[in-house]
């Protein structure tokens, strides 16, 4: 009895074995790329010394976080964060929702593809073109802005890239210009998903495309923008790196409404050399992500179980 | 009715064709002031249709092309390189773990998983790679750190094989003797080229597109990507011949720096520009189903 079981899983090894050995390459890159990183936080908690490395380095407690949380950065990083994400969250979902109705109202297959591919264009280049094309708009001396715009009104040139009150706009402008798109297509494909005749039922009672858009289109696709909203709740603590950091042009003057975790915990590590502070940040954008990540999951979990992540 | 029909219908076309041109004119904006006269640039800035045209941007980037063509071949190849290796190892991980049958498929699955809710972010992934691999200014500093594979489209490969390989084709190739290996290679990959050319053309995107891996990791110029070398050039307008490591810097030309930064952007911009309409049916397809499942 004994000898066989043994056998059998020798024999089930055996079998098994080249499918494990096909999976090392994928498993050994999550463990250097992400498992890794992970203990890697303690070093949040130490007193980091290139010479020592990140695990001999000494242990120092908490005291990086009561540097990080006695500076004012550590407020407006956060409430900079916050705020971005809940502007993208509402706005971006209504905008992508309305380009989605607009869009399955044209018939034409052509038409449409046409707009679609077009509103997706600036989805498709880096964040680096992006700030380009931002400075095309916004350089000072020869911005479009500056020099055909505001002319145009009769009012004085503006130092863009050194005013920081203009930047809540501008990078909620450049964000959604470039995620409409995107965030379109997931909307247009459930609304396509909607059975017609509730629709046709509709214009024979006489409702109007309004009535219809109220009440039909919208309410069918509630489980979907929920979700959506809530997988962004559990995000709100992580933002594009590229659009707070290439667009402004990492000018210092604007930190005031364009520095975010993020930004904070790269300009720590690589351009400051205040490690301490960088990795308690991102130890605090890293704990607070994952418990955001949870409830979030947890609540869609009890709207919709077929949609939640876990 | 029909009236209250045809007016939604031209509202539509009339808001989408706005918001088209709200896509396309910094596009065309970022061309035109690339052909703009230097002095005329002094005068009415960047414009849409500029009184005159001069192509001096565009001599002066071909004069000192040594540099933006060395880094187009680092794009090409990191493209290349990096979106293999990454079809490569998400199919071999996620075709195991499409098998019901392997023994600790669900904890291996788990693991997978578990990279989508937390991770150690900036500060310790730069340490372990710096400092364990010595990774910096080097050619895989551009391929390996956070893009060679990821657990969100191992999953979605493996949902894949599990929906759409049939087990009794597995079952009938291993009964006549072929290998895993054989099974993985012949079966499992000719029959998921949707899901291969999808997940590919991602990853080959977001390697073209990629310029963070050369922000943090990389100092030497010879290893810059396109994105990065543009990415200098935004701060630092005089790099092309500044880098004289790269041999450049020859030509004494009068450098029209604020025409210049567009011309480079546009060129930049072009490849994507001219292959979007091949790939573009796939991408909107591919788009869908990250989204859906994601």
């Amino acid at each position: 009895m004994e000898i066989k079981t043994t056998r059998r899983k020798r024999i089930h090894l055996r079998r098994f074995l080249p499918l494990y050995l096909m999976m090392i390459p994928g498993l050994l890159y999550l463990l250097i790329n992400n498992y890794l990183p992970m203990f890697g936080l303690s070093i949040a908690f130490k007193n980091v010394n290139y010479a020592q490395g990140i695990w001999g380095s000494d242990w120092v407690g908490i005291s990086n976080f009561e540097y990080l949380f006695r500076t004012t950065d550590a407020y407006i990083i956060t409430r900079n964060t916050l705020l971005y994400n809940a502007v993208f969250i509402v706005l971006g979902l209504t905008i992508a929702i309305a380009i989605a109705i607009l869009l399955n109202e044209i018939r034409s297959k052509m038409a449409r593809g046409f707009y679609q591919s077009v509103i997706l264009l600036p989805y498709l280049i880096s964040m680096i073109l992006v700030s380009y094309l931002v400075y095309a708009l916004l350089s000072p001396q020869s911005g479009f802005m500056n020099k055909t715009i505001l002319p145009m009104f009769g009012l004085d040139p503006i130092s863009w890239y050194l005013e920081s009150k203009y930047w809540p706009y501008i990078l909620t402008i450049v964000h959604i210009w470039k995620g409409a798109g995107y965030s379109c297509i997931v909307f247009l494909a459930a609304i396509i998903g909607i059975d017609r005749e509730y629709y046709e039922a509709a214009e024979l009672d006489g409702a109007t495309k309004w009535m219809q858009i109220r009440k039909i289109t919208l309410p069918m696709i509630t489980p979907i923008i929920t979700m959506l909203a809530l997988l962004g709740i559990g995000r709100i603590f992580y933002s594009d790196f590229g659009l707070f950091y290439q667009v402004p042009m990492n000018s210092g003057a604007l930190y005031e409404t364009t520095n975010v975790i993020d930004t904070y915990v790269f300009r720590g590590l690589l351009q400051i050399g205040d490690i301490g502070m960088s990795a308690a940040a991102g130890f605090y954008q890293s704990l607070v992500g994952f418990v955001l990540v949870l409830v979030s999951n947890y609540i869609v979990r009890r709207f919709d179980k077929d949609n939640a992540l876990f | 009715m029909t009236r209250q029909y045809i007016g939604w219908r031209t509202a539509s076309h009339v808001i989408m064709a706005l918001l088209s041109l709200a896509c396309l004119l910094p596009f065309v904006l970022l061309f035109t002031s690339s052909v703009t006269d230097a002095d005329t640039i002094v005068k009415e800035g960047y414009t849409f249709v500029p009184s005159k045209l001069s192509f001096a941007a565009y001599d002066y980037l071909f004069a000192n092309s040594k540099t933006v063509i060395h880094a187009y071949g680092i794009t090409i190849l990191t493209t290349v390189i990096g979106t293999t290796a990454s079809l490569l190892m998400t199919s071999m991980l996620a075709y195991p773990l499409s098998r019901k049958d392997l023994p600790g498929g669900m904890v291996i699955a788990f693991i997978v998983f578990f990279t989508l809710l937390f991770n150690g972010g900036l500060v310790p992934t730069y340490m372990i790679y710096t400092q364990m691999f010595d990774i910096q200014n080097t050619f895989l500093a551009q391929v390996i750190p956070w893009l060679l594979m990821n657990g969100f489209n191992v999953l979605l490969m493996r949902a894949f094989f599990m929906n759409s390989i049939p087990v009794p084709v597995l079952e009938s190739a291993s009964i006549d003797g072929a290998g895993e290996f054989t099974i993985y290679y012949k079966i499992v990959l000719q029959l998921s080229l949707p899901i291969l050319a999808t997940i590919g053309l991602f990853q080959a995107l977001a390697y073209w597109n990629d310029w963070n891996n050369g922000l943090v990791f990389i100092t030497e110029a010879r290893l810059f990507n396109l994105q990065n070398v543009l990415n200098k050039i935004m701060s630092d307008i005089e790099f092309l011949t500044s880098s004289a490591s790269m041999g450049a810097g020859s030509v004494a030309a009068q450098l029209p720096s604020e025409t210049f930064r567009m011309a480079i952007a546009v060129v930049g911009i072009v490849p994507i520009l001219i292959a979007y309409p091949f790939f573009q049916k796939y991408f909107v397809k591919g788009l869908t189903i990250g989204a859906v499942k994601g």
